[in-house]
C-alpha cells in the first residue's frame, strides 16, 4: 500500500470516529465536573437528562434549517403540542376506556403514555406536513426570503399556542402520576426513575436519526439536498419529498421532546415549548447550524451548563446561562463547533 | 431526428433576458461544443435545457418529445444528465454516496454501474468513503462526471469541465470525456478551453450576446480566422 493510501485510511477512520471522540470527551468533562468539590453531581446528572430532551428538539431544528433554510420558530410549540396530545390520550381518552394501566415498574407514568407517545408523534408530524403544504410551500414557491418565512413560523408558533390554550385552557396540567419513587445514588445523587426513561428514549431516537441519515436512501437524499439543492434536483431527487420527510422527522423528534419534557418537569403548560426555544437555538448555534452532530454536542453542553448554573443562580434564570453561552459562541466562532465554513 | 433539439429558446433570470432565441441540436453519439464570450448565455442555455432555468418561449425536445417546462427531477429521467460548472458534487457526502445519489432514480441495483464508474475513474476507487468536499479539483471533476453518468444517459451536458484545473488534469478530463463519448454517449460541452474542446467536437456553435452567430464543424470553427481572432484568443491553427 502506498503512503498516500495509508493516509486515506487514517482519514477515513478519523471521519467516522471524530464525533465519537468529541462525545467521549464531553462525557468525561461532564463527569469530571461532577467530581469537582464545588459542583453537585446531582446537577450534572440532571443536566444530562435535560440535554437529551434539548438534543431531540435541536436535531430537528437543525435539520429543518439545513434543508428548508429557515429557522423554525414554531419548533418549541410543536413540542408543546406533542405534550398536550399525549396528555389527551394518556390522561383523558385512554382512561375513559378504562385503560388506567397502573404504573410501569418505578416510573411515574403508566402504559397509556407508551401508547400516547407514538400517537402524539403521528399527530404532530401530520400537522407539520399539513402546515408545509398550506403555508411554507406557497411562500417558498413565491421566492419569499428566509427571514420572512421565519416570521411566518413565529405566527404559526403564536397560533398553535392559542389553539392549545383554547382546547386545554392555560392552567397547569399533569400527566397521571402512578409513583413517587426516587433513586438514591452515590455522591448524593437523587434521580427519579423517569430520568432513565427520558435518556433511554432520547438515545434510541438519536441513534435512529443517525441511521436514517447515514444508511437510508431518503436520509442521504436529505443530506444531499442540504448540501446542494440544485444538484439534488438534477440528480432526480424531488425536493418536495425531501422536505416532507424532513418535517416528519423534525416534528416526530419535537413531539417526543415535548412528551419527555412533560415527564421531566412533571407539568404541562401552554408556554413550555416556547420557553424551551432558547436552549434549542443555543444548542443548534453552539454545534453549528445545519449539523445534527453539532446539535447533539451543543445540547450536551447547554443542558449541563443550565443545570449546573442553578448552583449559583436562581433556577428561573437558567435559560440565561444557555443564552450567554450562545452569544459567546457567536462572538468567538460563528460557525459553531461542527458547522461548515460557508 | 436530433437527440436534443432546442429551438428559439428565450430564457433568463428575473428581469434580465439572457437568451434571445437560441437554437442548437445534438445528434446521438455526437460531441458538440458551445463557445462564445463570457456572459453570452452558454451556461444559461444548459440550465434551460435541464430545467433549472425556465424556458420563456421556444422549445426543447429530447428524443422527439418536449421537455421544456418539465421540472429538473423529471427531465433527468428522460436520459439527459448535467454536470454544473461549480458546486457539482455533494461535499459532505462520501464518493460512494455521491454516486448513489447520481443513481437516485435508477430502477434496480446501481452497484454494477458504480463498479463501471470506478473502472472508468480509477482515482475514485482508492478511497470510496472519503468525503467529496476533501477531494482535489481534478478528482472532484471526475466524481461530478461519474455522478452524472450513473443513470447511463444518452446525453451528457458538461459546463466548463476543465475550469480551474491544473493543465495535466485538463487533458485528463478531456481524455475521459472522449472515452465516455466512445461508449456511445452524446456530449454537449461548454468550454473556456475552446481549442481543445473544438478539436474533439463533431460540431460547434458560436453564441454571442444570447444569439446564434455561427454553426460549423469543430475543425472549421477552429480554422475560421475571425473566430480564432475574436473568440479563441489568437490566430487560427
Amino acid at each position: 500500500m502506498t503512503a498516500d493510501g495509508l493516509r486515506g485510511a487514517a482519514r477515513r477512520v478519523s471521519l467516522a470516529w471524530g464525533p465519537m471522540h468529541t462525545f467521549a470527551l464531553l462525557a468525561l468533562l461532564a463527569a469530571g465536573m461532577g467530581f469537582l468539590p464545588f459542583v453537585k453531581m446531582s446537577l450534572v446528572v440532571n443536566g444530562v437528562v435535560l440535554a437529551s430532551i434539548i438534543a431531540l428538539g435541536a436535531i430537528g431544528l437543525t435539520l429543518i434549517y439545513g434543508i428548508l433554510n429557515f429557522a423554525n420558530i414554531a419548533h418549541g410549540d410543536y413540542m408543546t403540542l406533542g405534550a398536550y396530545v399525549a396528555l389527551f390520550f394518556a390522561g383523558t381518552l385512554l382512561p375513559s376506556f378504562g385503560a388506567e394501566g397502573g404504573g410501569i415498574g418505578p416510573f411515574t407514568f403508566g402504559y397509556p403514555l407508551l401508547v400516547a407517545l407514538p400517537l402524539s408523534i403521528a399527530a404532530v408530524a401530520a400537522l407539520a406536513v399539513a402546515l408545509d403544504a398550506l403555508l411554507y410551500r406557497r411562500l417558498r414557491e413565491r421566492g419569499v426570503n428566509a427571514v420572512l418565512i421565519s416570521m411566518a413560523s413565529l405566527g404559526v408558533a403564536i397560533g398553535l399556542r392559542g389553539l392549545v390554550q383554547m382546547l386545554w385552557s392555560g392552567d397547569v396540567q399533569r400527566l397521571p402520576r402512578e409513583s413517587r419513587e426516587v433513586w438514591h445514588l452515590p455522591m448524593d445523587v437523587r434521580v427519579p426513575p423517569d430520568s432513565l426513561f427520558i435518556a433511554a428514549v432520547a438515545i434510541v431516537l438519536v441513534a435512529a436519526t443517525y441511521l436514517v441519515l447515514s444508511r437510508t436512501k431518503m436520509g442521504k437524499a436529505m443530506r444531499a439536498t442540504a448540501d446542494n439543492p440544485d444538484l439534488a434536483l438534477v440528480s432526480g431527487i424531488s425536493t418536495q419529498r425531501v422536505i416532507r420527510w424532513t418535517w416528519v422527522m423534525g416534528a416526530a423528534l419535537a413531539a417526543t421532546a415535548g412528551v419527555l419534557l412533560a415527564v421531566f418537569q412533571a407539568n404541562i403548560i401552554p408556554i413550555m415549548g416556547w420557553k424551551f426555544l432558547i436552549p434549542l437555538f443555543a444548542a443548534v448555534i453552539l454545534g453549528g447550524i445545519g449539523s445534527p452532530y453539532g446539535a447533539l454536542a451543543g445540547a450536551f453542553i447547554i443542558g449541563v451548563t443550565m443545570e449546573v448554573s442553578t448552583q449559583w443562580i436562581n433556577p428561573s434564570y437558567k435559560p440565561a446561562a444557555a443564552f450567554a453561552l450562545m452569544l459567546l459562541m457567536l462572538l468567538m466562532r460563528p460557525r459553531g463547533l461542527f458547522g461548515s465554513r460557508q | 431526428m436530433a437527440l436534443l433539439e432546442a429551438s428559439e429558446v428565450v430564457a433568463g433570470y428575473g428581469e434580465t433576458e439572457v437568451l434571445h432565441g437560441v437554437s442548437i441540436a445534438v445528434d446521438a453519439g455526437e460531441v458538440v461544443t458551445i463557445i462564445g464570450p463570457n456572459g453570452c448565455g452558454k451556461s444559461t442555455l444548459m440550465k434551460a435545457v435541464v430545467g433549472l432555468v425556465r424556458v420563456r418561449s421556444g422549445g426543447v425536445a429530447f428524443r422527439g418529445s418536449s421537455i421544456a417546462g418539465m421540472p429538473p427531477e423529471r427531465i433527468v429521467r428522460t436520459g439527459l444528465c448535467y454536470v454544473p460548472q461549480t458546486n457539482n458534487v455533494f461535499p459532505s457526502l462520501t464518493i460512494r454516496e455521491n454516486l448513489e445519489m447520481g443513481a437516485f432514480v435508477r430502477e434496480g441495483d446501481y452497484r454494477g454501474r458504480m463498479e463501471e464508474m470506478f473502472a472508468l475513474f480509477p482515482d475514485l476507487t482508492r478511497q470510496p468513503n472519503r468525503r467529496a468536499g476533501s477531494l482535489s479539483g481534478g478528482q472532484r471533476q471526475m466524481l461530478a462526471i461519474a455522478r452524472a453518468l450513473m443513470l447511463d444517459p444518452a446525453l451528457l451536458l458538461l459546463d466548463e469541465p476543465s475550469a480551474g484545473l491544473a493543465p495535466a488534469m485538463v487533458s485528463m478530463v478531456f481524455e475521459r470525456v472522449r472515452e465516455v463519448n466512445r461508449a456511445g454517449v452524446a456530449v454537449l460541452l461548454v468550454e473556456q478551453n475552446a481549442r481543445e474542446a473544438l478539436r474533439m467536437s463533431d460540431r460547434g456553435y458560436l453564441l454571442v450576446a444570447g444569439e446564434n452567430r455561427l454553426e460549423a464543424a469543430g475543425r472549421d470553427l477552429l480554422d475560421n480566422p475571425d473566430v480564432a481572432r475574436l473568440y479563441l484568443g489568437g490566430r487560427a491553427t
